[in-house]
């Protein structure tokens, strides 16, 4: 008797805290088929995988509610190592290979096939020896599966990395008893040629009845690919649909949808002429920072103007102000009011005119054990050689100065806390970063970055910060650079809106576009180009 | 292309290039005549090898050069003490501070591991401090414990008119365990390296049997080396200068048996276990493997076979210091092996025994080149004691520079 599903999620509840991450989200899976979850970040996929799987992280926070079914049978998944023992198997985005060894040796990794040993019979099976000629029949059958005809004795070190997923997939299919196979994100690293390649591969699993569940943000391969579509949006289940009954506009529109809360502060956009004055002029700019590689990025900013980056987590957009700022290594050429700025080095990148606010403040942005007022004078000291004066030859902290500096800031900014001695460790997230924005401001900066500016604070503290910024552009004339996660917030304030995806601009829209225009730019299609 | 290959060659190498340079030039000024030199490093080597290839297991997994093998030394000279305390004369007494050694050697090499676990990263440095502090344990245990607590009535292991164990422990009294392994069995060089030729040859056969993929020229190029070795050797130039050695059969036997044990090891579950944690604790541990644990292992195998190690030592120069025999062993085994062309995340049998040659070599020479270039023996003193530091130095700085080149190449 085979169950109709061969995994069902059924109304999955998943707190942290107080915080709701999923809500009665459900999940259905036939056999054989390939099933794309999609969402942005944050919508709960990764969570709801990790239910899945059993992570210890669920366990951890208090477990779930709702039911998982396996072939019409309610399961409790102990472990990731019980989720692989009931058929499930994951297919990692970032590679678990080890590149010292061969080929055949990641597949059969910790499933060795062995026969007893001198050694083994003394010390336990721990000490068999290794059989390595089944063990690479079983890899060279795996490897044909997915249509590798490469030697199954090469090292992983030096291949493709194409090869290297299809080397990740071959372990997953040699795994005896898989029946679920979850791909997350496979072809985010992929050419286009592998990608294909990857699709058909995946076809040709489903096709001898090895469900897969398929996570990407790429909708033309959900289109191409999936039979069925499940997506997430805020931790709620939005729909289940077949593929056949979509197409990729439907699917961008779902996806992002317009949120129930509404912006809090506006600003109307504003129209710059093209041959206005630029403030940041961006070619070909290539940062290497781990997680957010930026490939190919060139930008026009005007002088006065809030522009916006926006994309999904891992695209890139983080690492535009982190490269130009001299963060992370940077390549390629970013002119600032016309000025040459010289990239990796932030010292000279600070005393061009430009201020950063991290999206790391506990770990970039914040000297945590000092106080408020060092840490808001702290660039401008030792960058610009403010607040200091002159004892003897030797330049000494200006206390006084600071002191008052700091006690302004603290007012305008609206920083809550007991005074500017404070250490910056004790203060909440959203005062937090009201320091790094005073810090950004002493420099008296002609452009500021703001990086996710708003992530992890309060409602109340990302009313004041967005307003601040505002405030900023309006009355000083300073150009802000705003890069954000959440799409809303860039559409409250923002001019106009880049959107990156895999290291590149895929197209600089107006804020009033349409959802499925930001849709469809996260996912890397640029709007207006689908039929 | 082939002058890339060269630079390659040369920069993977430095250390052990930049030591044979050393040597040649010692060797020159030190006016030894080269049997003189050849009878005192195949003392050395058979005192010394044997601890360089317990280096071998820690590095593999990915846990650096273990500096705490000082602490299994101090496991073996416990059990030597005891074995004098006994009285168990000659080989039987070596036997049974060998058989000692393991369980004393094993507790303390799971507790290694136990504390290596929690600062995963800082393994070497730790494994060095956890080695000093031991020091500290072990001479609570002979000044103090041993003759206070636990009677020993051996009177010529105690401090004479106090109490606590004496600082110098003799091995080679009548019916003593010095020099015992040495004494089984030993012949002259052309005539051990046929023995030894013929085992090898016997090893090759079978794993060539035994492989699955068989490599016809890999053997036949091993087996015409040894070949030719053994025909070498027989030369009268060659007897001539190895006349002064008399290899210890049994001890380079013991030597060869760990070789092979470190290759089959490798071959193994265990052994695949090793390896997969040494180059990614991360993937190893998705893949279900119980990393902790065989980080254990590997150091708990490491420490017994360092305390192996010292023994071999101990018997083989008939006397120990007791309070300082064992504080350089970590550090002297480490820079032998680094010499070899060993990196801390990378090493071999081949390149112990090559570095081991290479380290004592120099530790041969280089006194009495110093004497004749200065004058004065103690700078070729301070050289080779400068020079084990700034080897290991070079090592890790190199092995730094590697990483950061080779993530650049990747990027």
């Amino acid at each position: 008797m085979a169950a109709e599903y061969i995994l069902e999620m059924k109304n999955i509840t998943k707190r942290y805290g107080e915080n709701t991450v999923l809500s009665n989200v459900s999940l259905k899976i036939r056999p054989g088929e390939i099933h794309a979850l999609l969402g942005e970040n944050g919508a709960g996929k990764s969570t709801l995988m990790n239910v899945l799987f059993g992570m210890p992280v669920i366990h951890a926070t208090g477990g779930f509610d709702g039911e998982v079914l396996i072939d019409g049978q309610p399961t409790t998944i102990a472990s990731p190592h019980d989720a692989m023992l009931k058929g499930i198997g994951m297919v990692h985005q970032e590679f678990m290979l080890l590149p010292g060894f061969t080929i055949t040796e990641n597949i059969k990794l910790n499933r060795e096939i062995s026969h007893p040993s001198l050694l083994s019979r003394v010390f336990g099976k721990n000490l068999e020896t290794l059989d390595m000629a089944s063990m690479s029949e079983d890899a060279r059958k795996a490897l044909d599966s997915v249509g590798m005809s490469i030697d199954e004795y090469t090292k992983v070190a030096g291949l493709p990395v194409g090869y290297m997923q299809f080397v990740e997939i071959a372990r997953e299919i040699d795994k005896t008893g898989v029946k679920l196979l979850v791909f997350d994100e496979p072809t985010a690293v992929l050419t286009e040629s592998e990608a294909a390649q990857l699709l058909s591969v995946m076809k040709s699993i489903a096709a001898k009845g090895i469900a897969i569940i398929f996570i990407t943000h790429r909708l033309d391969e959900v289109i191409e690919a999936a039979d069925g579509v499940t997506i997430l949006r805020d931790g709620k289940f939005v729909c289940d649909t077949r593929t056949a009954e979509t197409n990729v506009t439907k699917l961008a529109e779902l996806m992002i949808g317009r949120k129930g809360e509404s912006a809090f502060v506006t600003a109307d956009p504003r129209e710059f002429a093209a041959d206005s004055p630029l403030a940041l002029k961006i070619r070909h700019l290539m940062v290497d920072m781990p997680g957010e590689q930026v490939k190919d990025v060139s930008l026009d900013i005007h002088e006065g103007e809030i522009f916006g980056i926006g994309g999904l987590a891992g695209q890139g957009k983080v690492g535009i102000p982190n490269g130009i700022m001299g963060v992370y290594d940077a390549e390629g050429e970013v002119e600032l009011f016309g000025q040459k700025v010289k990239l990796n080095d932030a010292h000279s990148a600070l005393k061009s005119g430009m201020a950063m606010v991290s999206e790391d403040r506990r770990g970039v942005g914040l000297l945590l054990d000092e106080s408020i007022e060092d840490n808001i004078v702290f660039n401008a000291m030792q960058v610009n050689g403010e607040f200091t004066k002159n004892l003897l030859g030797a330049k000494l902290k200006d206390v006084k100065g600071i002191r008052e500096h700091a006690k302004n800031m603290i007012k305008e900014l609206d920083i809550r806390c007991f005074g500017p001695m404070q250490h910056t460790g004790t203060l909440s997230g959203g005062n937090q970063q009201k320091v790094c924005i005073a810090r950004a401001l002493t420099m008296d900066p002609k452009l500021i970055f703001v990086s996710e500016p708003t992530r992890g604070i309060d409602i109340g503290a990302k009313k004041l910060v967005l307003e601040t910024l505002v405030k900023l552009n309006r009355e000083k004339g300073m150009t802000v650079v705003m890069v954000s996660s959440e799409l809303m917030e860039l559409r409250s304030i923002c001019d106009r809106i880049a959107i990156v995806a895999e290291g590149e601009v895929v197209d600089v829209l107006p804020v009033n576009s349409s959802d499925a225009d930001f849709g469809l730019a996260m996912s890397g299609i640029k709007p207006g180009t689908q039929s | 292309m082939a002058k890339k290959n060269w630079r390659e060659f040369v920069r993977n190498n430095v250390v052990t290039i930049m030591f044979i340079v050393v040597c040649a030039v010692c060797m020159a000024f030190s006016g030894y005549k080269p049997n003189y030199v050849m009878y005192e490093l195949f003392g050395r080597l058979s005192r010394n090898a044997f601890i360089v290839l317990a280096l071998i297991i820690p590095i593999v997994a990915g846990m650096g050069i273990n500096f705490a093998i000082t602490i299994g030394a101090m496991a073996a000279q416990i059990a030597c003490i005891l074995v004098l305390e006994w009285g168990i004369p000659g080989f039987a007494g070596f036997l049974t501070a060998a058989a000692l050694t393991v369980p004393m050697a094993s507790v303390f090499g799971f507790l290694i591991g136990k504390i290596l676990n929690k600062m995963k990263g800082q393994e070497m440095i730790g494994g060095m401090i956890l080695g000093y502090f031991a020091n500290g344990l072990y001479q609570l245990l002979c000044l103090f414990i041993f003759d206070n607590i636990i009677p020993i009535n051996n009177p010529d292991l105690t401090i004479k008119g106090s109490k606590g164990i004496a600082n110098t422990m003799d091995l080679s009294k009548a019916g003593g365990m010095g020099g015992t392994l040495e004494k089984l069995w030993r012949l002259p060089m052309h005539q051990a390296i046929l023995v030894f030729g013929v085992v090898i040859a016997a090893i090759l056969l079978i794993a060539h049997v035994r492989s699955h993929r068989r490599n016809n020229k890999k053997l036949g190029i091993q087996l015409g080396a040894l070949a030719g070795a053994c025909v070498l050797m027989q030369l009268p130039v060659m007897k001539d200068l190895f006349s002064m050695v008399q290899v210890p059969m049994a001890t380079f036997g013991i030597v060869a048996l760990l070789c092979l044990f470190n290759v089959m090891l490798m071959r193994t579950r265990l052994g695949q276990q090793f390896r997969a944690v040494g180059q990614n604790r991360t993937v190893a541990n998705a893949a279900g493997i119980n990393v902790d644990k065989v980080r254990i292992i590997a150091i708990t195998i490491s420490t017994v076979l360092a305390g192996w190690g010292q023994l071999i030592f101990v018997q083989n120069l008939g006397a120990f210091q007791t309070y300082g025999a064992a504080d350089q062993v970590g550090l002297y085994a480490g820079a032998a092996i680094l010499v070899g062309g060993a990196s801390v995340v990378r090493a071999t049998n081949t390149q112990a025994l090559l570095g081991t040659v290479l380290f004592h070599l120099m530790f041969i020479l280089a006194p009495a080149a110093g004497k004749n270039l200065f004058g004065d023996a103690a700078i070729g003193e301070y050289f080779r004691v400068f020079m084990c530091y700034g080897v290991i130095a070079l090592a890790l700085v190199m092995h730094a520079w590697s990483s950061v080149a080779s993530k650049k190449k990747k990027a």
